[in-house]
């Protein structure tokens, strides 16, 4: 069985790669839906059928040239550990995580490209970029689907476009997403009217690890919903002003709270600060929460010398699965909390506490 | 009453939504509307997802004694009701009548516009080529130009076309 842990790069070396406007907009991704058109569907394909769509699909995505240094693999190959690092990494989701015989995924080593196959489609092909980048990234995904359409026979109708499982994903398939970090606007309690107009747009906000999942650590993830009747390139282009105009937000969020309510800002800092300093059991949501804070402390220059992907870093790896794969035994929840705490005391030991800056010593 | 969804709770959230000349109603109490997203009537377009193939439908195929099956993968709207998700490509087709409310109000517009398979694509630009080709041939016998017509009928020819014949 091969790795999944020594074959992706390290945390580290993936929590350093920068992109355009990434200290709000974490990561940008666009997703395709195909299927074949000869076979079931992978939620009603009995196994034989999901097996050998798999093995049709699995070989002609490996040769692809963007997949020339991958990890190609059936689920049912691969641990539940394994799994679960994938989803906290985002190359998965959370539903392709439970899946198994039948199942497989192709992921590049850069991270760039992750293929699942037979998730809720028989392809669920994602491009993934660092920062603000959702053009891109459907360029890039368009391109793969473009050399895949030539060996694979996908479904695709002239009225109603790709078809796919769901009629949710039907006719482009696409799904655009950015994962933002939004403390500003969540300190100044504007996230909800935000989310709320931005749902009126016909996007879809949801938590971490998408659907049906909480906002932890002030991360949202911003999506469209509707995938008929508008080309690829519209919806990316509406996607982009959206997210420009959530970025602009958060920008100003973070620029009045430190005019008007510096106390409240420094003090949720620095709280974060200390607990993550100098906490002995500390649990992964805690965690998240606090590192997001620490996060705006870098951006907000009060931790000079620190770069912001120390916090991202720890962000990653301390989170379940990262954290027990670091250490080869089994462990509790507990113990988990006890080696997370001394994981993260360890990283900020050379981080000193946040400087008090004199302009924003006012009352509150 | 009851909470359509949960099916235990006493339902407090009412919902009502046209879409074209169908109207719809559902009843949920408060924690699954919460569940589902609907704190905001105006925003919430997706009552038909909730319960699968429209229900006015449904009901109309009971009273006729038929169930709707994919004859393809044997799929059927009950099963459709229980998911969400269809079977294969083939059950677009299927339950054709029945999903064309349900894109209506989910979608932006129910006719692709995006990406095709390059395979297709040619082929849709080698059907209007023609067409407007076999348009020109028309125009150039209705005007006697017969040098013209010869040169389109060639082209014609060459794209894999049968000229219309001249009047």
């Amino acid at each position: 069985m091969k790795d999944i842990h020594s074959f992706l790069c390290s945390p580290a070396d993936s929590t350093h790669r920068h992109g355009p406007h990434d200290r709000i907009v974490m990561s940008s991704r666009v997703r395709l839906a195909r299927n074949l058109r000869d076979f079931s569907f992978p939620g009603w394909a009995k196994k034989p059928e999901r097996v050998r769509v798999l093995d049709t699909i699995l070989p002609a995505v490996s040769a692809l040239p963007e997949m020339a240094d991958s990890f190609a693999e059936a689920m049912d190959n691969l641990s539940a550990l394994d799994k679960q690092l994938l989803v906290e990494r985002h190359l998965i989701s959370r539903e392709h995580a439970a899946k198994n015989i039948g199942s497989g995924l192709v992921v590049n080593r850069a991270e760039t490209f992750s293929v699942m196959i037979n998730e809720e489609d028989h392809l669920r092909m994602q491009a993934l970029r660092p920062g603000f980048q959702t053009r891109e990234a459907w360029q890039a995904i368009d391109k793969l689907d473009s050399s895949l359409e030539r060996k694979l026979n996908f479904a695709f109708d002239n009225e109603l476009g790709y078809l796919t499982a769901c009629p949710t994903n039907l006719g482009t398939g696409i799904r655009v997403s950015a994962m933002l970090h939004l403390p500003g606007l969540v300190l100044s309690e504007q996230i909800n009217p935000i989310i709320q107009s931005v749902n009126k747009l016909g996007l879809a906000v949801r938590g971490l690890y998408g659907e049906g999942t909480e906002a932890l650590g002030n991360v949202f993830q911003v999506s469209n919903q509707m995938t008929l009747g508008e080309s690829e390139t519209v919806i990316v282009e509406r996607l982009e002003k959206v997210l420009s105009q959530i970025i602009e937000h958060e920008e100003n969020a973070r620029q009045t709270l430190l005019e008007k309510k510096p106390k409240v800002v420094f003090n949720h800092i620095g709280r974060a600060y200390g607990i993550l300093a100098n906490a002995h059991s500390i649990s992964s949501k805690e965690t998240m929460n606090l590192l997001s804070f620490l996060r705006l402390g870098v951006d907000m220059e009060l931790f000079p010398g620190t770069e912001r992907s120390l916090v991202d870093e720890l962000f990653l790896i301390t989170q379940p699965a990262h954290l027990q794969k670091q250490i080869s035994d089994k462990l509790t929840a507990e113990e988990r909390d006890l080696i997370r705490a001394d994981m993260v005391r360890d990283r900020l030991k050379n981080v000193s506490r946040p400087v008090v800056k004199p302009s924003a010593g006012g009352a509150n | 009453m009851q909470c359509c969804v949960c099916k235990e709770k006493p339902a407090t959230v009412h919902l009502t939504q046209i879409v074209g000349d169908k109207m719809q109603k559902l009843d949920l109490c408060e924690e699954c509307a919460k569940a589902k997203g609907v704190n905001d009537p105006t925003s919430f377009a997706m009552a038909d997802l909730m319960l699968g193939l429209g229900a006015a439908q449904e009901l109309d195929a009971a009273a006729a004694g038929v169930e709707l099956k994919c004859v393809r993968c044997g799929f059927s709207q009950a099963d459709f009701k229980k998911s969400g998700r269809l079977g294969c490509p083939e059950c677009y087709r299927t339950f054709a009548e029945g999903l064309s409310g349900l894109l209506k109000s989910m979608h932006k517009g129910t006719r692709h516009v995006g990406k095709a398979p390059e395979a297709l694509r040619q082929s849709r630009d080698n059907v209007d080529r023609l067409k407007a080709l076999q348009k020109k041939l028309a125009k150039a016998i209705d005007d006697e130009n017969y040098e013209g017509a010869a040169a389109l009928r060639d082209e014609i020819k060459m794209l894999g076309g049968t000229p219309a014949k001249s009047r």
